[in-house]
């Protein structure tokens, strides 16, 4: 039982940073753009945040958890925010083609990433290690009281607030989608971006819009893997192709926020579940960490074969909309 | 009174669709673009290094061409970088988007290595040489070719399918790490035959890269000749403008895709050789090293046309080497040099806009 009980905190640990990537891709996504710059906006999420709370803490004597949490999670999201405006720009305005923009994007973050958090101490005058310990700490605080509440408080109650911040907008993304005006704009845009224009909905600004706060929101899954996976650290592609995953998350939740959550959970669950399945030698452990990638490939094939329309991505996801060429 | 109320709507920019563009006058933009990078990326370097940025330029060109040395390393890297974009060509010829050069190049290599560990002592050189050349062709058809069957019969969607399949690449070549791991206990690989040499690309006419050299030109060569003029060339360019066209006049539209993707990936597989054989002479799962996305960039700004790339994988791989040399320099990390690919792609991407477009502004229009 115990067992048990880690290995689903462990799995939530792993499954919200892709959870967030997942759900800002969804809001791109349905705007009828494809941005394969996810990972590189996760990375540049989480380098942001740690820049932000070291200068922060570096420049105060006594640094106080809260306003760096504040301070690093405004960074996070509006660098993130800077990546998918750099994607809408080309994308959108210069009609550049997404999937190769998107590309360009993982490159330029991932490298930024690394590049910042390997030459930050540098940069800084030479300091050695990177540590937001106060920052870190604000993010990992856990509910009072709940958390003291045995294998309940084990399960739902141990994460920082990232985590249920996380969930919270996955269930504001459902509502927001299914049930309100702008959402279906949206979607209609994603759909149809030629119909929604005729009847009236600006569809530019839908798609700037859509396309940044959905790279903000991706932002926060490197966020949360630096300030509450790591505690406050930097290591060099650390972050590792949680993003592609991430993408991988969208398709496996077929486009719903909700089935992202527990999509979430699962894809953490295996990601790691080679460390808790017993007898495995370090060659067969290989193997076992294929699955979150094979899964993914097996539900592309099967939604393929079965063709429901709802299940579908949107109409015009990849393609550029340029209102002359209808 | 309406003439004003008129003018305070027209927008500030009319865009238009260029009919037809000289060559002179697209190249012409895409330099500029180029330049306009180059100004971007010095004032970045500018900014964190205070290198004055004439002295950017001089430390960029020194890291990348500065010696012989290194600047065949650059001349190998720019050829590595090649190969995988002409392999990706085919394909995006089609509009089948591989994003799976990565794991191609990596299966390619993977078993590129388990030759040379295996029989790198038991067989004489050119056999030897040749066994690897085909096994990684070959593994590198079967990556390409298992997404273009699913695309083939159920159109699976390819982005996401080849995307998967670089990762589970990597565990493949994670697996066979801890078989191959020299010294035990390190977790890499290490240099294979170093003593022997055996599996080892030789040199070519005194030049250490001249195989990579003569194998990437040729293929360059034959891979353009493959797309323009050839009957199976034109298949792939029908089936990429539009697949009922293909259907109407008669195309095997399933054939053609597995038979360019099964092209495609072989031609990254043997990328892969060329890295294991002629370069590296180990394998991890950064062999690839992010080059197969690169190179889908390099492929598509180049318009599929190979000698066009010939040119863009030789610049990029000048930058970032240079951008390497400057990081060392200054203690930055060598991410640096993705940093600067980046900004450079951004630019060439934004650049193809006003190319196929004619953007007026507001004040120009009247007059005109």
């Amino acid at each position: 039982m115990g067992v048990f009980v880690i290995f689903i905190q462990k799995a939530i640990g792993q499954g919200i940073g892709m959870l967030y990537g997942a759900l800002g891709e969804i809001v791109t996504e349905k705007s009828g753009n494809l941005n394969l710059g996810v990972p590189g906006i996760m990375y540049m999420g989480g380098i942001a945040g740690l820049m932000g709370a070291f200068l922060y803490e570096k420049s105060v004597a006594q640094p106080n958890g809260t306003v760096g949490l504040l301070i690093s999670f405004a960074c996070a999201f509006l660098c993130a925010m800077l990546g998918g405006l750099i994607y809408s720009v080309l994308t959108i305005t210069l009609r550049a083609n997404q999937n190769v923009t998107g590309l360009a994007l993982t490159t330029f973050g991932v490298g930024f990433g690394n590049f910042f958090g390997g030459s930050l101490s540098q940069l800084a005058g030479g300091v050695g290690q990177i540590s937001v310990a106060a920052t870190g700490a604000a993010y990992k605080k856990t509910i009072p009281g709940l958390s003291n509440l045995g294998v309940i408080g084990d399960i739902f109650f141990s994460y920082g607030f990232l985590t249920y911040l996380c969930i919270v907008i996955a269930l504001v993304l459902a509502f927001f989608l299914a049930k309100t005006r702008k959402g279906l704009n949206l979607r209609a845009v994603g759909e149809n971006p030629g119909t929604a224009d005729a009847a009236g909905i600006n569809v530019t600004r839908y798609k700037y819009l859509a396309t940044c706060i959905g790279s903000g929101i991706s932002g926060l899954g490197g966020l949360y893997f630096v300030m509450e996976y790591a505690g406050g650290t930097w290591t060099n592609n650390g972050f590792g192709d949680r993003g592609w995953l991430a993408i991988a998350l969208v398709i496996f939740a077929l486009w719903k926020p909700l089935n992202a959550i527990w999509g979430s959970i699962l894809f953490g669950g295996l990601y790691i579940l080679y460390l808790y399945i017993p007898g495995l030698n370090r060659s067969t452990q290989e193997i076992f960490k294929m699955l979150p990638y094979v899964v993914t490939i097996v539900v592309l094939v099967v939604t393929s074969f079965r063709k429901s329309r709802e299940n579908q991505p949107p109409d015009s996801l990849g393609l550029p909309y340029f209102r002359e060429d209808r | 009174m309406n003439k004003d109320a008129m003018k305070g709507r027209e927008p500030l920019a009319h865009i238009s669709k260029r009919d037809e563009i000289t060559i002179w006058k697209a190249w012409g933009i895409r330099l500029a673009a180029i330049l306009l990078s180059l100004v971007v990326c010095a004032g970045v370097i500018f900014a964190l290094t205070r290198l004055n940025p004439i002295e950017v330029y001089k430390a960029i060109f020194g890291g990348a061409v500065g010696t012989s040395r290194r600047a065949w390393v650059t001349i190998r890297d720019a050829l590595t970088l090649l190969c995988i974009a002409i392999g990706l060509a085919p394909a995006f010829r089609m509009r089948f988007w591989n994003t799976g050069a990565e794991g191609q190049v990596l299966v390619g290599g993977v078993v590129t290595a388990a030759v040379m560990i295996y029989f790198g002592d038991a067989l004489p050189t050119p056999v030897l040489l040749l066994i690897m050349l085909v096994v990684s062709i070959l593994a590198g058809m079967i990556w390409g070719l298992i997404p273009a069957v699913f695309k083939a019969y159920w159109n699976t969607n390819e982005t996401l399918f080849t995307l998967m399949l670089n990762y589970v690449a990597m565990q493949i070549v994670t697996f066979c790490i801890v078989f191959w791991e020299n010294p035990a206990g390190s977790n890499t690989v290490g240099v294979i035959n170093s003593a022997t040499k055996g599996g080892w690309m030789p040199a070519l006419g005194g030049l250490t890269y001249g195989w990579n050299l003569l194998i990437v030109l040729a293929l360059a060569y034959g891979v353009y000749v493959y797309l323009r003029l050839s009957k199976q060339g034109y298949e792939v360019a029908v089936v990429g403008e539009s697949e009922s066209t293909a259907k109407y006049v008669g195309i095997n539209v399933k054939k053609v895709i597995m038979r360019t993707m099964a092209i495609s990936g072989g031609i990254c597989g043997l990328a892969g050789f060329l890295i294991v054989s002629a370069c590296s002479h180990t394998i991890s799962t950064s062999t690839a090293g992010g080059r197969g996305f690169t190179a889908i960039i390099v492929a598509w700004l180049a318009k599929f046309n190979t000698f066009a790339m010939i040119l863009v994988s030789f610049f990029l791989v000048f930058m970032q080497k240079g951008a390497m040399q400057i990081a060392s320099q200054f203690n930055l990390n060598e991410n640096a040099s993705d940093v600067i690919t980046g900004i450079i792609l951004f630019f060439i991407l934004g650049s193809e806009f006003f190319i196929r477009y004619k953007v007026e502004l507001r004040g120009r229009r009247k007059e005109a």
